[in-house]
């Protein structure tokens, strides 16, 4: 379609030895990727194996630290969305950058992109109709997608990046996204394709490279049956178990009725008639990839966000929370795996640690400093947190801090834990004390409900686990089955052969309120 | 579940686009229209000479709202712009002082780039130092005040006659000040181009939100940098209103920050960025000046009129933004 002369024996995109650290957080190591003209190529891994790291450093989002990246045998430094767009670099991802308060004719031009080519492709995707004026915002997030994709489309990038942009589209527009995807094969450009979803790479996939732990692992033709070999690449050997296996005493007794039972929960959209049960000395593991309703799960349990059905029975008593405080009264108490959302970031420890108990016992009355500061004492001490720099919670480590937000409910005695991947960008040492204090919480009597992006802690931390998919629970794991093999064929929904069932497959995809995919543990993007 | 809607054409697709999106500025010239009848309610004899005054007082505040809304638009928040009018008022009186009327040209053209200047180190600060808008703008506003007092500790100097009279009397008809001609002329020739071309997208977008204009290909630094610089444009513009309209520089900042901040609220822009434009801020210059006029001609005790006003602001805004969500709703 473009005007490009050169030969088409060479790379489209050649990136090789990329690197990137976040402070000790190790995003990439040596990743690669090689793009022949004319294909549609899978970039695959599993939850922070680096992906999204290496899209935004290919689309200059996020400056590497070592590497080179080349487009048809020419080097580039990207250091600007601009620039890679002018190097032909674009990408789409799954929340579209459009604004929203400008209407859709002034997004072109933002990007500078052609009227005609992007009308071609509107209506290739069935929006002939579209008004450009119209307000960004008052367009369906659906929609929005659509003309991002239209919109890079237009621009005719030598290398198209979607980065789960099917994530969240309505199945009928998925279909409609990989055909045109698919038309592609074959021409002059390429395409990058991030999808979960096993079933798309394999119906529009040529070659897929895997990364494992900010590694390229491997190149994979793409046919029928390469699924399996897709996924021991992205598991790589099984690590070694990492603390001796704590002995999973009989702490959870199945007589004894449960502490919380979740009772066909629903959420728009996202989450689909979920029922399950804890039981007091249970940690239950919750296994998703990401964006199947988790998020939605915990906010809800937790009290930031009411439930469309379904009810919740906390210790035998219905229950319905409108703020995190009902949660917490109900002895739900959540831990994040932002840390910025639950802490004080300016606060010291101590403060931090008695927040939910001052304002628990003090409402009225005095604070009890004494009491406090034993309170805290003991959690401090318990925890290990080391508490140096503890006039201001900001200056701790990241697992210090995560620590200070599993302390503060510690500190006033845990009925039910719900921690939301708490080990996420974690040193190793800190988190086995971690998994420790989650076994020791358990053992105590209390029930955790653990959601974890990494699979290897279902073994080392769960009594069982429930699997998420499309927003419903597509299975249950006891701890002995539960290694990451099957977990990951679980979540990815495989065990019945590639294809997913048709209505999952419709579920799965509704649109969600637009917010950042929850994989980034980094700093913000924006460098302003 | 999957059809997706997809707004249809209407008859008259530019005046429906209009009224649709700037439905507040509408509701607001109609808030002008009661307020105007009112006016002519409680003074039968207002009229033309009522006008030409009102045209003269709204000036300053007028350019410092449209300094603001630009900067509010961008995402940002100028909290210096009053002390900016108080630098650049004194600057221009004190230099045209005993000077002659071209001398005078010059000083207007070193006051505009002063006040471009002075934005621009706003905007830099800003954007190097990652330290919020308002704080640094607080900090600067505290700078420019005190040159304002180093330049002259007293109120004096004197504006050249032609600025003077650039802003008195009327234009062609009675009921045309000259101050609203020369307001609306200068306002118009620089935002309806800024807000056609690419730069001015970029406001928005930057304002609305900051991680799709990046992706988008905005550069973002270079973009807050430009809507200070031109928010100084506009304070400098303000500080000269303020010099030609009293004929002398006053060093002590007036009350021009924080009503520019009203006027903009009340204008439709919103605070959290994206959202407004320039036009709409002008309008609520004017009613907030009118409140004024009338509450002092009803002879209101002036504190009781700060309270009425307060009132009257918070009380629109309450009724816009439940239309709003009624609308959106």
């Amino acid at each position: 379609m473009g005007a490009m002369t050169i030969a088409t024996t060479g790379l489209v995109l050649e990136a090789t030895g990329i690197s990137k650290t976040y402070g000790a957080v190790v995003a990439l190591k040596s990743a690669s990727l090689a793009v022949r003209p004319g294909e549609v190529h899978a970039l695959m891994g599993a939850n922070g194996a680096g992906k999204s790291t290496l899209v935004k450093i290919l689309t200059g989002a996020v400056r590497p630290d070592g590497g080179s990246i080349a487009v048809r045998g020419r080097q580039r430094t990207v250091h600007s969305p601009a620039e890679a767009r002018h190097g032909g670099l674009v990408s789409v991802y799954q929340d579209p950058a459009i604004i929203p308060d400008l209407d859709i004719r002034a997004n072109l031009r933002l990007t500078e992109t052609r009227l005609e080519p992007f009308r071609h492709w509107l209506a290739e995707f069935g929006l002939a109709d579209l008004d450009l004026s119209s307000l960004a915002r008052r367009l369906p997030l659906a929609s929005l997608r659509i003309i991002d994709l239209a919109r890079a489309l237009a621009i005719e990038p030598d290398v198209l990046m979607l980065d789960e942009m099917t994530a969240a589209l309505p199945a009928n527009l998925t279909e409609r996204v990989l055909e045109v995807i698919g038309g592609m094969r074959g021409g002059d450009r390429s395409v990058v394709f991030i999808s979960h979803r096993m079933s798309e790479i394999g119906s529009v996939c040529d070659r897929a490279t895997v990364l494992r732990e900010g590694e390229t692992v491997g190149v994979v033709d793409v046919t029928a049956g390469s699924e399996e070999r897709i996924v021991d690449l992205m598991l790589g050997q099984i690590v070694e178990q990492v603390i001796p296996q704590a002995e999973h005493a009989a702490a959870r007794d199945e007589t004894l009725p449960p502490r919380m039972s979740v009772q066909g929960l629903s959420q728009g959209t996202r989450l689909h008639d979920v029922s399950f049960d804890v039981h007091p000395g249970e940690v239950l593991g919750v296994v998703a990839l990401e964006g199947q309703g988790q998020d939605e799960l915990f906010q809800i349990l937790s009290g930031a966000r009411r439930p469309s059905s379904g009810q919740i029975v906390v210790d035998g008593t219905s229950v319905s929370f409108r703020h995190p405080a009902d949660a917490i009264r109900a002895g739900l108490v959540y831990v994040a795996a932002d840390r910025a959302e639950a802490l004080l970031m300016q606060r010291s420890v101590r403060e931090n640690i008695a927040l939910p108990f001052i304002a628990r016992i003090g409402r009225w009355g005095l604070i009890d400093l004494h009491r406090e500061g034993r309170t805290v004492d003991e959690a401090v001490s318990r925890l290990q947190i080391d508490a140096r720099a503890g006039n201001e919670v900001r200056r701790l480590s990241g697992g210090n801090q995560q620590k200070v937000t599993i302390a503060r409910w510690v500190a006033g005695g845990v009925h039910t834990m719900l921690c939301f991947d708490p080990t996420r960008g974690i040193d190793i040492r800190t988190k086995q004390q971690i998994y420790v204090l989650l076994r020791e919480l358990a053992e105590a009597g209390a029930a955790v409900l653990l959601y974890t992006s990494e699979l290897k802690e279902v073994q080392l931390v769960c009594d069982r686990a429930i699997v998420i998919f499309g927003g419903q629970v597509v299975a249950e794991i006891d701890r002995a089955d539960a290694d990451e093999a099957t977990l990951l064929h679980a979540a990815y929904h495989l065990q019945s052969g590639a294809a997913l069932p048709q209505e999952l497959a419709a579920t799965a995809v509704e649109a969600t309120g637009g917010e950042e995919p929850a994989a980034a543990t980094h700093e913000p993007e924006v460098p302003a | 579940m999957t059809a997706l809607a997809v707004t249809t054409r209407r008859h008259n697709p530019d005046l429906a686009e209009w009224a649709r999106r700037d439905s507040w500025t509408i509701g607001l010239m109609v808030l002008l229209a009661l307020l105007l009848g009112f006016t002519k309610l409680i003074q039968p004899n207002y009229g033309a000479f009522g006008i030409q005054g009102l045209g003269i007082s709204i000036m300053p505040l007028a350019f410092a709202a449209v300094a603001q809304a630009i900067v509010v638009i961008a995402g940002g928040i100028d909290l210096s712009i009053g002390s900016m009018m108080a630098l650049t008022s004194v600057v221009a009186a004190t230099q045209m002082e005993g000077q002659s009327g071209t001398f005078g040209v010059a000083v207007v053209a070193g006051v505009l780039l002063l006040g471009i200047a002075l934005g621009a180190l706003n905007g830099a600060l800003v954007v190097a130092t990652r330290v919020p808008d308002i704080i640094v703008t607080l900090a600067t506003s505290f700078v420019w005040a005190g040159l304002a007092l180093l330049v002259t500790a007293a109120p004096g100097g004197a504006a050249a006659p032609w600025l003077m009279s650039l802003t008195t009397g009327a234009f062609l008809s009675d009921w045309l000040p000259k101050a609203a001609i020369v307001l609306v002329v200068i306002v118009a020739a620089i935002w309806i181009p800024l807000s056609r071309s690419r730069l001015g997208v970029s406001l928005y977008a930057v304002g609305s939100d900051q991680l799709a204009a990046f992706r988008s290909g905005v550069a973002i630094g270079r973009t807050k940098v430009i809507a200070y610089a031109i928010a100084g444009l506009f304070g400098g513009l303000a500080g000269l209103s303020l010099t030609a309209s009293t004929g002398i520089g006053t060093p002590v900042p007036g009350p021009y920050t924080l009503q520019s901040v009203a006027a903009v609220v009340l204008g439709g822009v919103s605070l959290a960025g994206g959202r407004g434009g320039v036009f709409g801020p002008l309008v609520a210059v004017i009613v907030l000046q009118l409140i004024q006029n009338d509450t002092t001609f009803l002879g209101i005790d002036p504190n009781y009129a700060l309270v009425v006003q307060g009132v009257i602001l918070v009380g629109v805004l309450i009724l816009g933004s439940l239309l709003e969500s009624r609308r959106a709703g």
